[in-house]
């Protein structure tokens, strides 16, 4: 859900695993301690996260309409939803676009991350702490704030990216719309996405570079190799598992995008706007389809599990070591 | 000069082009927040703000409910704050320095639910809080934000804590300190950095989330910040220079806490992340 959880996630598991842990020594049984440490913690999120996500998979089994909500109570139709989903056409659409959206933003977010990271390494140190401040602030920019400022960008009669492409010769932009072709929206949106993304990106891959070993890649160069070779076959390897975590990330963010696409189209996506989770919302929020949205939230929720499988088998691997 | 050095120099020009793009719209918002009107209403760009005026932040302040939710949004972001760094500290304690049945559980749970988008969560929250009643109240968002907040809290001052050896802690008790007393002396500087990146970290979290707020709190008098932003774009178009200035004052608490505790928030988030 946010920027650099399973890098840090990474990192400590990593460190923890070298670092010995051991029950308070003094104290050889701590009986009830434990449990009421995280008795508070636990409480909130069984009631906040855990409680929700059982009833949205009991939900996804209901017909939950209006006089359901005013009743507080759905009707059970089993796999109804599921198979109305299914059956849709449009359904299967709003599923393929979801993945090439995010197929292509997590692409292009790791490719410009990783060459402008490359970049960095190349050039002068003022240089480097100018383009570093720079990410910062874009870092820190909040996403509603980026969608807003972009959105003026974008601006179909003052923007001023019709008046730059049309002034350094891209064609004739005035007064284009961006949004009047989705397939120009959803690329307005990826360069929101993309931009916002790329600051985290790029920082964790130089912290990564920085810690490559100088004469590695030396060695390599006075053997002749050429710097896509030594990128390839030297840095690359190393930095593995930066790039496993920094795209399973990217994969999860760009997969559930929400507030992008919402806030970018006014608060009304047309359906050839809709991602998976906005189709859901909809569903819920606009046809007051509760059920059905929330049959296709289970959907959503499980595809992300599973283009994410991997990694999220690397980390319970990595518990079950420790917890032996 | 010799060629590799020219080469260098042709790398910095295109780093400070990629730095010219990247900081663009955030030139163009500022910008924009202090032009009037009919340098931002123009066909060709004004491209530095030479006649500069308040005058749209003092409409964005104007716009109903600004005060209201200005309040709202520190409301919930300190309610937040506070509450979640000291569960998230008592569960990480837990985790990291005891073995319990479970434990293994706790830990992939704390995982496994980040992986949970929140925009598939919100219909079972939304009819939760609705069957309470609790629909249009803060108390219901900073709730939300909690949950949402602490695994990833718990789980990185866990990893602050089991990195400060046992055997320190020993050390002082035999030195005659006593188990509190070591605990305050040795953990809790060692661990501090740990508390001011994750407060950072829920602070803007918190204080950027649009969706639950927009779902939850209905009412203008109600709202968060974020939500708030909306109210510049009516069936008549967009107040553009309103917006930016909005979306200025909006962004601005954050940029602030950011680059104030950067140093932390690098450290305590991407540390250790390539040794492995």
């Amino acid at each position: 859900m946010n920027p650099a959880s399973a890098a840090a996630a990474a990192g400590h598991g990593r460190l923890a695993k070298s670092t010995l842990l051991r029950p308070w020594a003094w104290r050889p049984s701590a009986g009830a301690t434990p449990y009421f440490l995280l008795a508070p913690a636990l409480l909130v999120l069984a009631g906040v996260l855990l409680y929700p996500l059982a009833s949205l998979l009991a939900l996804s089994f209901q017909h939950y309409g209006l006089r359901q909500l005013i009743a507080h109570s759905g009707e059970w139709v089993g796999l109804d939803n599921y198979a109305t989903a299914l059956r849709d056409g449009f359904f299967w659409k709003v599923v393929l676009r979801t993945a090439a959206f995010a197929a292509v933003n997590v692409a292009l977010t790791m490719v410009v991350g990783t060459l402008i990271a490359l970049l960095l390494e190349r050039v002068h140190r003022p240089v480097r702490v100018l383009v570093t401040a720079g990410l910062v602030l874009v870092w820190a920019t909040p996403v509603v704030v980026a969608v807003d400022l972009w959105q003026w960008m974008f601006d179909f009669e003052f923007g001023v990216i019709n008046w730059l492409l049309t002034h350094i010769g891209f064609g004739d932009y005035i007064h284009h719309n961006w949004f009047a072709n989705p397939l120009q929206g959803f690329a307005v949106i990826t360069v929101v996405v993309v931009w916002g993304a790329l600051p985290f990106v790029v920082i964790t891959l130089s912290a990564g570079l920085s810690q490559v070993p100088r004469d590695l890649i030396e060695a390599a160069e006075v053997d002749g190799a050429n710097p896509l070779y030594v990128f390839w076959f030297v840095v690359a390897p190393i930095l593995r598992p930066v790039f496993v975590i920094l795209a399973t990330l990217s994969t999860i963010w760009d997969f559930k995008v929400f507030d992008q696409v919402w806030i970018m189209l006014n608060q009304r996506p047309a359906a050839d706007y809709f991602l998976l989770g906005i189709y859901s919302f909809s569903e819920s929020f606009r046809v007051t389809q509760y059920g059905l949205g929330a049959a296709l939230a289970v959907i959503l929720v499980v595809l992300l599990a599973g283009a994410t499988s991997g990694y999220v088998r690397h980390y319970m691997g990595q518990l079950g070591e420790e917890a032996s | 000069m010799s060629a590799r050095e020219l080469r260098r120099i042709g790398w910095d020009a295109v780093a400070v082009l990629f730095f010219l793009l990247m900081i663009f719209p955030i030139y163009w918002m500022v910008t924009t927040a202090f032009k009037p009107g009919r340098d931002i209403l123009t066909l060709t760009p004004v491209w530095v703000p030479l006649r500069p005026t308040l005058d749209n932040f003092a409409g964005a302040i104007a716009q109903p409910f600004f005060w209201n939710d200005v309040l709202n949004s520190i409301l919930i972001v300190s309610a937040t704050v506070l509450v979640s760094v000291g569960l998230a500290f008592l569960a990480a304690l837990a985790v990291a320095r005891f073995r319990f049945r479970g434990r293994a559980a706790v830990l992939a749970m704390l995982i496994g639910i980040q992986m949970v988008p929140l925009s598939a969560l919100v219909i079972p929250i939304f009819l939760f809080y609705d069957s309470l009643e609790l629909v249009d109240t803060l108390l219901a968002v900073v709730l939300t934000y909690l949950a949402f907040v602490l695994p990833f809290m718990t789980w990185t001052l866990r990893g602050f804590i089991v990195n400060v050896p046992v055997e320190m802690e020993e050390q002082a008790m035999t030195d005659g300190c006593s188990r509190t007393g070591a605990f305050f002396r040795i953990v809790f500087p060692l661990v501090a950095p740990g508390l001011v990146a994750t407060s950072v970290y829920a602070f803007i979290q918190a204080w950027n989330e649009y969706l639950i707020a927009y779902v939850l709190l209905r009412s203008g008098a109600h709202q968060t910040l974020t939500v708030w932003l909306a109210s510049f774009t009516t069936s008549h178009g967009t107040d553009w220079g309103g917006l930016m200035a909005g979306a200025t004052l909006t962004g601005l608490p954050v940029v602030v806490f950011f680059l104030a505790l950067q140093r932390y928030i690098a450290s305590g988030l991407t540390a250790g992340a390539v040794k492995g």
